[in-house]
Formats: structure tokens, C-alpha cells, sequence
């Protein structure tokens, strides 16, 4: 499904976030990405959205360059993937429940599918009693599983989610993991980013290990170790 | 299409009311820059109405010999209506009623009644007060008076002594309508700045929900649309609220112009023409708006 062949990212003034990267990931995986903060991760998620563009190599999704899709066909390709960013941008002039059907009107989607599908991704993500609430009256976790479910509302083939937990207590981190997880089951290809040794650890699913913009492991049921 | 339409409208309308004190902002000053434009308009309906006024009290007279025949008197009065749009207006004022409005003038005064009750004959001519559409005119009609056939029966033509008052009438006119235009086209400017602004600031705020959106596959209709809304609101809430603000002011002030400049009345006019008020200022408000917005979110939406 996405595959990575030779990809660097090199920053003006010649930093090196990225070097050589080479990912082939199958359809209905569940990847998780781990390493130190600054190793890369989320340069790697930004170049798969093409919120940034590689310096070098190519980046093939369903066998085709993203890095040759014109600025029209982009918006299409984003709709095809869910994002969860660590910074989980939500709009926040917007009620959790239009956050999630902006991204399904986006998408062009009709007025009936919206009003049946967002209770349901809702509930989905354990908020079906804060639809009315805006991101500044929800919690950490409540907010980021908001992103979660805007991130789902396209019915995307992929979802990424970038730390995730980054700014939750482990409890709440858990409850996200495990959304994940039953997202994963229901069919999506899923790809997670995180620094956290205890969730790498305990997902037993394939880990891929970057350190200094390089890969040091790649591992079947692996774990997180430096 | 159609469900994109109102989708865009309504997000545009969550915006404006979600926003509620920045969008008042963005509207005061936009009704502050209308308000400016509409009360430019007004003034120059003054100014035009004071022109008028003063151009209305220059004329030409020209004063025929007793022994003129009226016909011929009337010959040049023909003569001048047809020199087409230089002449405005030519009053033919006969012997009788020269020397009827003689006496009614200067009734008071015995001895110059007497002298005059002691002469046969009426002493006064015939005279044709002429106006002009513009003052600059004057000249050439008084040149064109002084061909020989009209020469001979003319006594005299007061241009000569009217002539520096004329030209001084004529250039304050001139330079009240100038200047007028000139201070409108400069307030306007200003006032359309700063409503620019503002509306650019307001923007400023959506830069982030902007990248947002784009990371969410929106197209950049999508986005834009709701921010143009939002600024057509601006645009015509301030044209309402401007229109009423007009309404008592007007109402106190335009007697009191009246006082001053008889035969203009600004309240008058105001509700004769609120229909046409009403779309310009709202014309002025949308597009002041809309365009702001375009160019206040081009910037967010170029950046990848």
C-alpha cells in the first residue's frame, strides 16, 4: 500500500532529519514508528501527508509518486487518510460534533449520511455525550479523541496518528491505544508515532525503531529498544 | 453544489456569531467608513445645492434706449434663446414694467416721485436680464450683443461692472466643487484602509483553523467561502445599521441646514432617494468586506 524507497529529508542549513529511509507497509497493518524525540517520526508522518515534500527518493502510494500529485489531486489523496497530529488542531470555533462532520462535508458527503454517521463515530470514540462541546470545554484525552474521530469520519484507509499521547496521563493514553487498536480491527491501516517504551511495548505489533533520521530495527511483534 | 452553497453560507453565519466581538469590531469600523462615504454624498449634495444658488444670482442686464421698438427688443431676446445651451434663462422686463417696478421701489421718496410725475414721458428702457449656464459665459454673450445691430438700440450692458464679481463668483464654485471632490476622494480612502485592516486582523485569527483545513482535504473553495460570507455580513449589517444611525440625525440637522441654504432639504432627499442610499452603502459594505477577506486569506491559503 505505501511504500518508501530511499527517502531523505534534509532542513535548510544542511540538518539531516531524515536519511535513507526505505518502508514498505501492507494494507490493514498496524505500524507503530517509536523512537526518541527529534529522531524524525513526525517528518516521516509529514512527508506521507505530503505537508512537506522529500528532498530525495520517492514515496508511492498504491504505487503512485505522491511527490508528482498536483495541488488539485492532493485534497483527494488527504481524504483518503485520517490524521491525528500531536498538536491535535481542532478548529476550535467549532462543537466537537462539527469538527467531525467538517471533515465528512469536506468530503462532499450528503447531509443524511452526516447526521447518521457522526453519532456513531462519536460514540465510537466514547463522546457521544459532549457533541455540543467546544475543544476548550473537553479534556486532553476528550480532545484528542475528537481528532480521532474527524480522523475516521472520511472512512479513510489509513489513519496516522503523531504522539497521540504525547500530552495525556497513562490512563488516558491507554483508552487512545485502545481505540486504536479496535479502529485497526475494524480494517484501517493504522500507523502511530510515539516515544512512549511502555505502549511500543505492550502493542506487540510491528515496531520500526528510528533513531538520528535513520532506521535501526524494523521488527515483526517487536519492541522498543535503543 | 447546491449543498456546498449552503454549507458555505453557514459556516460563514457560525463564524460572524461565534465571533461576536471581533466581527462588532470589524463592523463599527465598517459602519464608521460608510457612515464617511454617505455623509460625503450628503455633502456634496449641499455643496451642489449651494453652487446652484450662487450661480443663480448672477445675471446680465442689458438695458435698451427709450426709443427702441419692442419689437426689436424682443428680436434679441429670440436671438439669444437661440444661441442654445450657453443661455439658461433671458427675462424680458418691458418700459411699463420697469418703470411699475421703479416706483413701487422708491415710493417713499417724494421729490424723486415728483420728478418723475413732472416728465411726459416714461424715462425708463426696455432691459432683458440674462443667465447663463456657466458664469464663464458671460463674456461671449456680451460679445455677441455687441454687433452693430444690437449696438444701436442697446443703452447699456451691465457686465462691465458686474464683471469682477462674476469672475470671483465663478472661481469659488469652481474650487468649492473641486476640493469638495478632492477631501471626499481622500476621507474615502482613508475610511476604506482602515476597514481594510481590520477585516485583515479579524483574519488573522483563522490562520491556524486555515492550515487545519487544508491537513483535513478541504478544497480551497471550502475554505474560503465561509470567510467571504463572513465578510458580506460585515458589509451589509453596517449598511443597515448606518442607514438607521442616518435617520434622526438627518431629521435634527436638516432644518437647521435649511436656515442656511434655503431650498435644499437634506431629510427630504434622504427619504426620497433611502432605496438608492441603501444599495450603494450595502454595495460599498460587500464588496469592502468580501474583497478583504480574499485578500486577508490568500496569504494563509498560498502557504502549504
Amino acid at each position: 500500500m505505501i511504500k518508501f524507497e530511499n527517502v531523505s529529508k534534509i532542513y535548510p542549513m544542511g540538518c539531516a532529519a531524515l536519511e535513507n529511509i526505505n518502508i514498505h507497509i501492507k494494507s490493514k497493518e498496524f505500524l507503530t514508528i517509536a523512537g526518541p524525540s527529534g529522531a524524525g517520526k513526525s517528518t516521516l508522518l509529514k512527508l506521507l501527508i505530503r505537508e512537506q515534500l522529500p528532498s530525495q527518493g520517492r514515496i508511492l502510494w498504491h504505487n503512485k509518486d505522491i511527490v508528482d500529485i498536483k495541488n488539485s489531486e492532493l485534497v483527494k489523496l488527504r481524504r483518503k487518510m485520517g490524521t491525528v497530529f500531536q498538536d491535535i488542531k481542532l478548529l476550535s470555533n467549532k462543537t466537537a460534533y462539527e469538527n467531525v462532520a467538517f471533515a465528512m462535508e469536506v468530503g462532499g458527503r450528503s447531509n443524511i449520511e452526516i447526521m447518521e454517521d457522526v453519532p456513531r463515530i462519536l460514540k465510537l470514540v466514547g463522546l457521544a455525550e459532549r457533541a455540543d462541546h467546544f475543544p476548550a470545554q473537553l479534556s486532553g484525552g476528550e480532545k484528542q479523541r475528537v481528532a480521532i474521530g474527524r480522523a475516521l469520519a472520511h472512512r479513510p484507509e489509513l489513519l496516522i496518528a503523531d504522539e497521540p499521547t504525547g500530552n495525556l496521563d497513562s490512563i488516558n493514553a491507554w483508552e487512545i491505544v485502545r481505540l486504536l487498536v479496535k479502529i485497526n480491527e475494524l480494517g484501517t491501516t493504522v500507523i502511530l508515532a510515539s516515544h512512549d517504551r511502555e505502549i511500543v511495548n505492550t502493542l506487540e505489533r510491528r515496531v520500526i525503531t528510528i533513531e538520528k533520521g535513520k532506521i535501526i530495527r524494523d521488527d515483526e511483534k517487536g519492541r522498543y529498544i535503543l | 453544489m447546491l449543498t456546498a452553497i449552503s454549507r458555505i453560507i453557514k459556516a460563514g453565519w457560525i463564524n460572524f456569531w461565534r465571533n461576536k466581538w471581533l466581527s462588532m469590531a470589524a463592523m463599527c469600523v465598517m459602519c464608521l467608513t460608510i457612515f464617511v462615504i454617505t455623509s460625503l454624498i450628503l455633502v456634496s449634495v449641499l455643496t451642489n445645492s449651494l453652487v446652484k444658488t450662487l450661480r443663480d444670482k448672477i445675471d446680465v442686464s442689458v438695458y435698451f434706449a427709450t426709443d427702441a421698438p419692442e419689437e426689436e427688443v424682443l428680436n434679441t431676446r429670440t436671438a439669444l434663446m437661440e444661441l442654445g445651451d450657453v443661455v439658461k434663462s433671458v427675462e424680458y422686463v418691458s418700459r411699463k414694467e420697469a418703470l411699475d417696478k421703479f416706483e413701487e421701489k422708491h415710493k417713499e421718496n417724494q421729490a424723486l416721485m415728483q420728478s418723475l410725475q413732472e416728465l411726459e414721458d416714461n424715462p425708463l428702457g426696455a432691459s432683458l436680464n440674462i443667465k447663463a449656464q456657466m458664469a464663464s459665459e458671460y463674456e461671449g454673450i456680451v460679445n455677441f450683443l455687441a454687433k452693430p445691430q444690437y449696438q444701436k438700440i442697446i443703452n447699456k450692458i451691465n457686465y462691465r461692472e458686474n464683471q469682477a464679481v462674476i469672475v470671483k463668483v465663478s472661481s469659488i464654485t469652481d474650487a468649492i466643487q473641486r476640493s469638495g471632490f478632492l477631501i471626499s476622494l481622500v476621507l474615502a480612502i482613508m475610511a476604506i484602509l482602515v476597514a481594510f485592516n481590520t477585516i485583515r486582523i479579524t483574519m488573522y485569527s483563522a490562520r491556524e483553523e486555515i492550515n487545519v483545513m487544508k491537513l483535513v482535504g478541504a478544497s480551497k473553495w471550502f475554505i474560503r467561502g465561509p470567510f467571504l460570507v463572513e465578510g458580506a455580513f460585515y458589509g451589509i449589517i453596517a449598511a443597515v445599521v448606518t442607514l438607521i444611525v442616518f435617520y434622526p440625525i438627518l431629521w435634527y440637522l436638516s432644518p437647521k441646514i435649511t436656515s442656511y441654504l434655503p431650498g435644499t432639504d437634506l431629510f427630504y432627499f434622504y427619504q426620497a432617494n433611502i432605496l438608492g442610499i441603501f444599495l450603494l452603502q450595502a454595495a460599498i459594505g460587500t464588496s469592502l468586506g468580501v474583497t478583504s477577506s480574499l485578500v486577508a486569506i490568500r496569504r494563509y491559503l498560498k502557504e502549504q
